[in-house]
């Protein structure tokens, strides 16, 4: 699967986009995360509070226990701040 | 009744007037146009910028304008709607967005109006980066609260 990052997600893991294979026990949005903070220190500090990190698979907003299986494109941001 | 649903995420500045006349024309059962144009602040002291950054997420930007405009056409008697969100840089002064909403009756405009501001804010994909004149980074702009409560008084249970 893509996944994406934004803004000071992005800035942190020093990179925009990747292609990911998770393991299978890697179920929920909050276990990609989980998972991706495993990877490296740019990676735990892009996640270091998890609950402000916002996600959408294939362009819809998703709750951290939204199921990824299936998920095309899952990206990762802080909350929002256009308008 | 289908009514024009018109949404674009854009670099280049927008003319609210030219897209009010074209959400208006030839469109004699529209008796009010709110608009909204939200503007690149300069701010003050040790918060004042020279220039911010715009950044989105392409494609669902997009879809999430749209889906949110779609509802507010759900919920109020509507005869049209026009959102454009600029991205990239702006300098204080500078245009950021447009919501124009149209109506028979001022009423339905405004409140649509302003339940897509508020949607906006806290639900499409932006987000900005202020380059400060106190600083040489540039900064991420933080979401706040006050918004997703505005935001969340449209909720239904």
């Amino acid at each position: 699967m893509k996944v994406l990052y934004f803004a000071w997600v992005r800035e942190r893991i020093g990179k925009a986009e990747e292609t990911l294979d998770p393991p299978a026990a890697v179920r929920t949005v909050g276990d990609l995360i989980g998972w991706l903070t495993q990877r490296g220190e740019e990676y735990a500090r892009a996640f270091e509070k998890p609950t402000i990190i916002r996600a959408a698979i294939d362009h819809t907003h998703v709750k951290s226990d939204t199921a990824i299986a299936g998920a095309r494109e899952i990206a990762f941001f802080p909350p929002m701040t256009g308008g | 009744m289908t009514i024009p649903i018109t949404v674009r995420v854009q670099h280049d500045d927008f003319d609210a007037a030219l897209e009010t006349r074209m959400l208006t024309a030839n469109r004699p059962e529209i008796g009010a146009v709110v608009s909204f144009i939200g503007i690149c602040r300069s701010g003050e002291d040790d918060l004042a910028i020279s220039e911010m950054t715009l950044e989105h997420y392409p494609g669902m930007a997009e879809t999430e304008i749209r889906h949110h405009a779609e509802e507010a056409r759900r919920r109020w008697p509507l005869s049209g709607v026009t959102v454009i969100h600029r991205f990239g840089t702006v300098t204080p002064g500078d245009n950021i967005v447009l919501v124009l909403t149209a109506s028979a009756h001022r009423e339905a405009a405004f409140q649509a109006a302003e339940f897509l501001m508020d949607y906006l804010k806290t639900n499409a994909p932006f987000w900005k980066s202020e380059k400060r004149l106190s600083e040489t980074q540039g900064v991420w702009v933080e979401a706040h609260g006050d918004d997703d409560a505005a935001a969340s008084r449209w909720e239904r249970k």
